[in-house]
């Protein structure tokens, strides 16, 4: 077991622990950098996935697993990314500006929806947000001038400063691409975590009556919240956009609102590591399922509802046996090796209290 | 010594209920006060009506020439009032250190921007803040339990962390909402000497309800007996457990 002698106020802000972590981390990256050398075409691609996926997680757990605020309306916000991105570079912006605008476009609006829907509490907040996706389908039909409604766009291709990017010709660049805004999203998170606001969004998330005893106005760090995290999924969604090349109204569907909830609760609620889990199990499961059925030599057969039938049994077993999700388990094996062999069975064991104020409305 | 905080006929009605009626009593600088009184006497809806989770029917409550009514819940934090509360509301989910340092939430003075790309400037206001939630963890000796969940710590030590997030926030006002109860013979002389020091070391004015007579006549200036919403005694710990209104509130008529 490593134990962190600090000396300072500083060893409890920095990034990184200590070395070791830090050369965990700086290895992963060096890792992924690299990846492009080592994988062939179809993995990269199903990497790049992986890492859309979690920008997007990373989206709906600073609102989910942070702020405490289930939203199931992700998916209109992954739209509304994705379309704003691609208008935009079609009104001849370049990327680089295209791409910050659309989520901060996102953020904006994801903030004005949220005004309103912010004094909806738990499930009332989830049936509301249901509708945004719901709405979104149709929105983007209506605004056919705009959208090109049920025929659908086509990403362009992305340029910076001259160099050419696209998802099939040179799915390297289009990687890294994706890597360099994941790994800009997550220390955005991180940093938040660590610094006054990321604190208010869990004194928010535990405890509303006393956050607002200490002076963190409720409605504004939630529509906050709300604000951050459509941004970052606006990012995921334009990026979604380039990734599958062309998309129509049904591509954002509320199955996708569905599936990234599903996905943060699986990798584990509250944990940057979360949104990383969850997208590996969400962006490798259906090519796992249909290798499995090439290898029992059932390749041909077309099995409807498979995929989230498994999904869903994923979701219950994890509700069931592993509450804090992947990365609770990650966590738990971690320790067990560090205090090897001094590890007790019950020591996960959740601790009770009813001790919540009868809440004052 | 000036008055800091005045309530003026503040009546509070749920439906027919009258929690709390036409009550006026003004807490003055420096001094610790405490509410004492029956079970429902609307002890903790005077501390709610402060914190403006409710809303008064009728009155006024000023607390150093602001009017209380014209703030929400999180600009009387502003105002430099903290609180605990009767059933303790820490955050469960993040360690003491986090919890007292949401404490510091009001001295925030760095926006969204600055604190996402970690600016030197917000790790200097983290340094800061850090330093006086330090000096909170000295004052209350919970240096043992400063990296550990609150999920997992005894009541007796929960207690104690309400109150030092209370503190982290260098209130002028300490509301404390029975600060003793469920805490054993020794954790309440603790908070004896505690809320002693609160006031003459860092001369914070505390206001308190409290059930334990032996911590109120220990620590306390002034007392104010409520029963039904509505005062009944006034005074020091000695005139006010003597008050044969009192008596008859808590044992009935006839007793005295």
């Amino acid at each position: 077991m490593r134990i962190h002698f600090k000396t300072s106020y500083n060893h409890d802000i920095r990034l990184f622990p200590d070395w070791w972590s830090f050369l965990v981390y700086a290895t992963l990256i060096v890792i992924a950098v690299v990846l492009p050398w080592v994988l062939d075409d179809f993995f990269l691609g199903e990497v790049t996935n992986v890492l859309i996926w979690a920008i997007a997680g990373l989206g709906l757990m600073l609102l989910t697993g942070q702020t405490g605020q289930a939203s199931l309306g992700h998916a209109a916000f992954l739209a509304l990314g994705c379309y704003s991105c691609i208008i935009f570079m079609e009104q001849g912006w370049p990327f680089l500006i295209a791409f910050p605008a659309a989520g901060i476009l996102t953020g904006v609006v994801g903030t004005i929806i949220a005004i309103p829907a912010i004094r909806l509490h738990g499930i009332y907040l989830a049936i509301a947000t249901i509708a945004l996706s719901i709405l979104a389908d149709d929105i983007i039909v209506l605004m056919e001038p705009i959208t090109d409604g049920v025929s659908g766009k086509f990403a362009p291709m992305i340029t910076i400063f001259g160099i050419e990017i696209e998802r099939w010709t040179t799915p390297d660049r289009f990687y890294w691409l994706v890597l360099a805004v994941t790994i800009l999203c997550t220390l955005g998170y991180r940093n938040l975590l660590r610094s006054p606001l990321g604190r208010a969004f869990a004194a928010v998330r535990d405890s509303e009556v006393s956050a607002s005893a200490m002076g963190v106005h409720i409605a504004r760090a939630k529509a906050v919240a709300f604000g951050i995290s459509c941004a970052i999924t606006g990012l995921a969604g334009a990026l979604m956009g380039f990734y599958a090349g062309a998309f129509n109204n049904e591509t954002f569907s509320i199955v996708i609102s569905i599936t990234l909830l599903m996905m943060i609760v699986i990798g584990g609620l509250g944990s940057i590591h979360g949104a990383f889990f969850g997208a590996v199990v969400v962006a490798f499961l259906p090519q796992f399922l249909s290798m499995t059925k090439d290898f029992v030599g059932g390749g041909s057969v077309a099995i409807p509802g498979l995929e989230t039938g498994v999904f869903g049994m994923i979701l219950i077993l994890f509700i069931l046996f592993e509450p804090m999700g992947i990365y609770g388990r990650w966590m738990k094996i971690r320790i067990w090796f560090e205090l090897f062999p001094f590890a007790r069975k019950d020591m996960f064991k959740r601790q009770k209290s009813y001790l919540k104020t009868e809440r004052l409305r | 010594m000036s008055t800091l905080l005045e309530i003026n006929n503040a009546t509070l009605k749920f439906g027919g209920v009258v929690a709390v009626n036409d009550l006026t009593f003004s807490v003055e600088e420096g001094e610790v006060y405490a509410i004492v009184g029956p079970n429902g006497a609307g002890k903790s809806t005077v501390f709610n009506l402060i914190s403006r989770f409710y809303d008064p029917y009728a009155g006024s409550l000023t607390f150093d020439g602001h009017n209380l009514l014209d703030r929400n819940a999180d600009a009387v934090a502003d105002l430099g009032i903290a609180r605990t509360f009767q059933n303790i509301e820490l955050f469960d989910h993040a360690t003491v250190l986090q919890n007292l340092l949401v404490g510091r939430h009001r001295h925030r003075n760095t926006n969204l921007v600055q604190e996402m790309l970690f600016t030197p400037k917000v790790r200097r206001e983290e340094k800061r803040h850090r330093e006086a939630v330090e000096e909170v963890i000295d004052f209350l000796d919970l240096q043992p339990y400063r990296d550990k969940m609150i999920a997992g710590l005894p009541y007796g030590v929960r207690k104690v962390v309400e109150l030092g997030r209370a503190l982290a926030s260098g209130p002028r006002l300490l509301l404390l909402d029975e600060p003793a109860s469920g805490l054993s013979v020794e954790e309440t002389q603790d908070m004896r000497w505690w809320i002693d020091d609160i006031r003459k070391q860092m001369g914070i004015t505390v206001l308190m309800v409290e059930h334990d007579m032996g911590l109120v006549s220990g620590v306390s200036d002034r007392v104010l007996a409520l029963a039904d919403g509505a005062k009944l005694a006034e005074g020091t710990p000695q005139q006010v457990q003597s008050d044969p209104a009192v008596i008859e509130a808590y044992l009935g008529a006839g007793a005295a």
